[in-house]
């Protein structure tokens, strides 16, 4: 008797997960799937979409674990895919005949295919991009517009970063070496890296912390207690919004720029959702909505006229043309080097 | 007889693949990943060096001697404050306020670890709670920064490992007789002399538990030092995420989650070494 009822536990238990309705398991960054575009996929297609929040270091490590499995599609950034594929092969090539080519910037579609190219295909379509540059207090700290404000005197206990791969790269630039053409060259960037940490130790009193949570850094900035941060650009436009006195600048040796794009895991069990929501995603006027949420720039054309003018007044602030053309695109991260960068850091974060 | 056997093993069944599938087969997994890794050539080979890599690299060991004695004091602060509080709440206290006072000690852990350490977060910092009534009151003319220092990070984890070292300690003390206590006042000894003599030696089980609980609990902690910790803080577990997460370096991050557990082991078999008990009677 005992067994019947637990045999029939377990089928109800089996039938009710089958009868669940199709679902998208999505690997992406907070803010990336506004509960408004999810509840109007729902609506439109009939797909749950399950969403779990990640970073890029996270997402990464989450595909290593189960090769590729678990999820339907993730949003890492285009310049850490390649090493990835090549070594652990967590990703499929995307299968470009179902991706809406005539919803995306034709030169920035072009640009994130070539830089996740392995053995000729391609693993991602673009979604996203936005920049690591400065949040500055301009009342506190006016005239902070180089990484070396980072490093300044006069901010002691006033500086706030993040102890990831971004600000060597950034502490590379305001210190005259290219980062991005010594990526070929390991001995080289180590060198580099040497340099770099020398200089990050020794203005160790100048920092008030280390930010690791975007939210924290936000709630920093607008207590005062930070001046000058190295942040991402939506970031500062948010605070700008609550407080003139707070902006986001580009910095003279070139704001950071990254794309975020979307990629389908190896095992991915539902790829003709993953297509949908690329597509729905990408759609202009959806696009449009993503971005006046987020403050972050769409890889989708036309979404222009779906933007909030107030934000577009934001990009428009931050980068004129001459700090557009200055800006400085992460490529492919090589193999190795994010152990070398990884070395350096806890070195960093050790020292007194 | 033998349905009874039957009857047992299933029981047993569930715990036992349990420990296996989730503990035994993932730490098998990890230790021969933390013996794997590339020479030169960039072929994966078996080898040492994630364990050399410890000894040679200055940062790796140094972090974790630093973690390992921010730990031992954490673990003495706690005994310290435990030790009256739980002595109050085992002798002192009425029943009914001893069984409120355990509520109210309870009552902390019943929000997440995160919620705890951001609530001292709201208070501690320079824009915070007490600088504001510091201000207020006049105290100090600027605003102290509070957080981000290594005494911000000890608090927080004095904090989070307190329970862990009262209710042992209450219960040893439980059984503890008065009439001792009274009979070394009758015959005119000092209050330090009854800690010493009476007291202490009679909770040493506890003691040891609690200390083992305490410290192992607070050298594993991640989310405390990182958040309280600040720009100095690099915890030892955090560098193992670091390895894993950041430098993608499993091989390297498993070898050091190997020598985590073994050098604690080690220090607590030093500790127990050192106060003269056995693991066998402290647990029982």
């Amino acid at each position: 008797m005992k067994k019947i009822v637990v045999l029939a536990a377990l089928l109800t238990f089996a039938l009710a997960a089958m009868a669940q309705a199709e679902t998208l398991k999505l690997l992406t960054w907070k803010g990336y799937a506004p509960e408004e575009l999810v509840n109007k996929f729902q609506k439109e297609t009939g797909i749950t979409v399950e969403v779990t929040y990640s970073n890029n270091e996270e997402m990464i490590a989450k595909l290593r674990a189960t090769r590729g499995a678990g999820f339907d599609l993730a949003q890492p950034s285009q310049d850490r895919i390649t090493a990835v594929q090549e070594e652990f092969k967590v990703y499929q090539p995307i299968d470009f005949a179902k991706i809406d080519a005539a919803q995306v910037i034709p030169s920035m579609l072009e640009a994130v295919k070539k830089n996740t190219q392995v053995a000729g295909k391609s693993y991602a379509v673009p979604f996203c991009w936005g920049t690591d540059g400065l949040i500055v207090n301009g009342e506190k700290a006016p005239g902070a517009d180089s990484y070396k404000a980072l490093i300044d005197e006069k901010y002691k206990g006033r500086v706030s970063y993040r102890m990831k791969r971004p600000i060597l790269v950034a502490m590379g630039f305001a210190l005259g070496y290219n980062p991005f053409d010594l990526y070929k060259d390991k001995k080289a960037y180590k060198a580099m890296l040497d340099k770099v940490s020398e200089t990050l130790i020794k203005a160790k009193p100048v920092v008030q912390n280390y930010w690791a949570n975007g939210d924290s850094l936000l709630e920093s900035m607008r207590s005062g207690e930070v001046f000058v941060a190295m942040a991402w650009d939506n970031g500062g436009w948010k605070l700008h919004a609550e407080n003139k006195a707070i902006d986001f600048v580009a910095p003279k040796e070139g704001a950071l720029g990254w794309i975020d794009t979307f990629a389908i895991p190896a095992k991915a069990e539902n790829t003709a959702a993953a297509y949908k929501w690329i597509n729905f995603m990408l759609r202009p006027e959806n696009a449009g909505y993503f971005t006046t949420q987020e403050k972050t720039g769409t890889a989708s054309a036309g979404a222009g006229k779906f933007v909030a003018p107030e934000v577009q007044a934001d990009f428009d602030r931050g980068f004129d043309q001459a700090a557009i053309d200055n800006i400085k695109w992460y490529p492919p991260v090589p193999a190795g080097l994010e152990e070398m960068e990884g070395q350096v850091l806890d070195k960093i974060k050790a020292a007194k | 007889m033998k349905g009874s056997r039957l009857a047992f093993a299933i029981f047993l069944a569930p715990v036992a693949a349990w420990l296996f599938l989730l503990i035994v087969l993932p730490h098998v997994d990890l230790l021969l990943m933390s013996l794997r890794g590339k020479d030169e050539l960039g072929e994966r080979v078996w080898t040492l060096a994630n364990y050399m890599n410890f000894f040679t690299e200055p940062v790796y060991w140094l972090t974790f001697v630093r973690t390992a004695l921010y730990a031992v004091i954490t673990t003495a602060i706690t005994f310290c404050i435990a030790m009256p509080v739980s002595f109050y709440i085992a002798k002192v206290a009425r029943p009914r306020v001893q069984g409120a006072l355990m509520v109210l000690l309870l009552l902390p852990f019943w929000v997440s670890e995160l919620v705890r350490v951001y609530g001292w977060m709201i208070l501690l910092r320079e824009s915070g709670v007490l600088n504001f009534f510091l201000m207020k009151l006049g105290l100090t003319q600027k605003p102290v920064e509070m957080l981000y220092t290594d005494a911000a990070m000890i608090l927080g984890l004095v904090y989070t490992s307190m329970l862990f070292m009262v209710v042992p300690l209450v219960s040893v003390m439980d059984s503890l007789d008065d009439s001792l206590i009274e009979a070394a006042y009758d015959l005119g000894a000092g209050k330090w002399t009854i800690w010493r003599t009476i007291i202490i030696p009679h909770c040493k089980p506890g003691i040891t538990s609690g200390a083992i609980v305490v410290f192992m609990l607070t050298l594993g902690n991640y989310l405390t030092p990182n958040l309280m910790g600040g720009k100095n803080s690099l915890w030892f577990t955090e560098q193992i995420y670091n390895q894993f997460i950041a430098s993608f370096n499993w091989n390297q991050g498993s070898a050091f989650g190997f020598l985590l557990l073994a050098l604690s082991s080690l220090i607590i078999w030093l500790g127990l070494k050192l106060s003269r008990q056995k693991l066998g009677e402290v647990a029982s």
